[in-house]
């Protein structure tokens, strides 16, 4: 694996960017592994490489049924932040958030984690008071995030109307400046470099059918469109499609699937300093650094595995854009598409150990999963490599949907998030 | 945009007029003090979440108000048939998409 410099960039740019090294070697399945991974998405790349770089487990495969980071890694709007309300969010987010400040040095791949700031926009009052709830909250648990007034919040990012008549009146907003924005499919091919230069095998356009279990209930291994993998240890990390996937191992989740829209719009010179949400209209909002605006949407209202929704959600979130910041409202949109989110009752994940011995299952994190990539992947790799839950996940776990220890996320958003 | 048919109203209307009210033909527990932990989660929390046909419920909010069963396939997000509440659920092998 060629590392990156600027010396290695300089020979490279000398031979015409022509003898660069393939980045990660294309694999064949072998019979047996340690770990099998279903999922070759941020989350589970990462997992893989944390469970060979601080495990010493190598003998490692991750399992794609498309082409990597294809899923929901790359549909992403690419928002990071921590703000979240309970402790037990907080504490996981911020772990994530911890590990992104580090990540391209990590993985000597740059990821283009930009520390722009993350503001959320407060409507009416029911959202001041929910977003100063989460000030003080965030605050107690070492979270950045503070109060702005909306004066503040138009200094912050000026293409903001705060006019009294607008349509969507902005009372003040919530800002989380450590929060911010990375490339999300370098998250991916960061995560498949570093792990496949210590030895994991990334095996693409194989969907795994199965996953077999032996006559005393343990995790046997992945019945696979290639034939059957045996595996000690399986962790499911397959976003919208999980249930499906841990229904073959007669694990039924609290999981329902629902597309998540987002959009693109026609590149533009840089105008947009941030990152600005407004959960009550469910608009989010930030600009590329190839100048789109990028744009996010929410959930359609039913299930689907469609990954394409409906267009009635994304005609409301552009014209609640153009409400917020009418400078955009002859603005073209390029793109549109949807991911399959995997959303829990409660709207926080479930990463942990399941009924089913050796099997390991990360998902549930419905529309808020990229920012937690490194965080649930580091996680995840500890939990796999040593048969229990990190502290940080410990109440992440599948259990508390039977005790009613719910992490309730979506009541104190009151919105999707 | 769905196009749903309304059993009650007999008209196929757009999404907009609907609301979507989760997976349909799930009972209530007669005796909730009775039931288990586990009973209660599954009532409560585990779905189907079934890629294909869908048996799920839908609420005609801004016609008569009522609320009605569907079967819709998750894949191509095509409705097989809608029904009125209470009556039995269709079996799979009678229908087709766009079948109403």
């Amino acid at each position: 694996m060629t590392h990156f410099s600027a010396l290695s960039l300089l020979k490279n740019a000398f031979s015409g960017n022509r003898k660069w090294d393939e980045q990660w070697p294309e694999s064949e399945p072998k019979a047996e592994y340690d770990v099998v991974i279903v999922g070759a998405g941020g989350h589970g790349l990462g997992a893989a490489y944390y469970l060979a770089k601080e495990h010493g487990i190598t003998n490692v495969a991750v399992i794609e049924k498309g082409w990597l980071g294809g899923g929901n890694t790359g549909r992403n709007t690419t928002i990071i932040r921590s703000n979240y309300l309970y402790d037990e969010s907080a504490r996981l987010y911020d772990h994530a958030l911890d590990l992104w400040e580090g990540l391209s040095q990590e993985l000597n791949y740059n990821v283009m984690f930009s520390q722009r700031g993350v503001m959320m926009l407060a409507h009416n009052v029911h959202d001041v008071q929910s977003f100063q709830r989460h000030v003080h909250a965030n605050r107690l648990n070492g979270v950045d995030n503070r109060w702005l007034t909306k004066e503040e919040a138009k200094a912050y990012c000026p293409p903001l109307d705060i006019s009294p008549t607008a349509r969507y009146p902005v009372m003040g907003a919530a800002l989380q400046k450590r929060a911010g924005t990375a490339r999300h499919d370098a998250v991916a091919w960061g995560y498949a470099r570093g792990a496949a230069a210590r030895g994991v095998d990334i095996i693409q356009n194989c969907p795994v059918t199965a996953i077999r279990r032996d006559a005393n209930g343990a995790v046997e291994g992945v019945e696979t469109a290639r034939g059957f993998i045996r595996a000690k240890k399986v962790a499911v990390s397959a976003a919208g499609h999980t249930s499906v996937v841990m229904d073959s191992a007669g694990v039924r989740l609290p999981l329902e699937s629902y597309p998540l829209q987002a959009l693109v719009s026609e590149p533009v010179k840089p105008i947009f300093p941030c990152v600005v949400m407004s959960n009550t209209v469910h608009a989010y909002i930030s600009q590329s650094d190839k100048g789109e605006l990028v744009i996010g949407s929410g959930t359609d209202q039913y299930t689907s595995y469609s990954q394409r929704g409906g267009l009635p959600l994304i005609e409301h979130t552009v014209a609640a854009i153009c409400e917020i910041f009418p400078i955009f409202n002859r603005m073209r949109m390029l793109r549109k598409w949807a991911g399959i989110v995997d959303v829990t009752p409660d709207r926080s994940a479930i990463l942990g150990k399941t009924p089913v011995k050796g099997l390991y299952v990360n998902c549930g994190w419905g529309t808020g999963g990229f920012k937690a990539t490194p965080g649930a992947a580091h996680v995840l790799a500890w939990t796999v490599a040593k048969d229990e839950p990190h502290p940080i996940n410990a109440p992440f776990t599948l259990e508390r949907f039977g005790t009613g220890r719910l992490i309730d996320e979506a009541a104190a958003a009151a919105v999707a998030h | 945009m769905l196009l749903i048919h309304c059993p009650y109203c007999d008209e196929t209307l757009p999404e907009a007029e609907f609301a979507y009210a989760g997976e349909a033909h799930i009972l209530r527990p007669d005796n909730p003090a009775d039931v288990s932990e586990e009973e209660w989660r599954d009532f409560l929390f585990i779905r189907t979440n079934a890629k294909g046909p869908h048996y799920e419920r839908w609420r005609h909010i801004h016609g008569c108000g009522r609320f009605f069963n569907a079967v819709r396939n998750t894949v191509t997000d095509r409705f097989l048939t809608t029904y009125k509440a209470g009556e039995p659920r269709p079996e799979l092998d009678t229908l087709t998409e766009d079948g109403q």
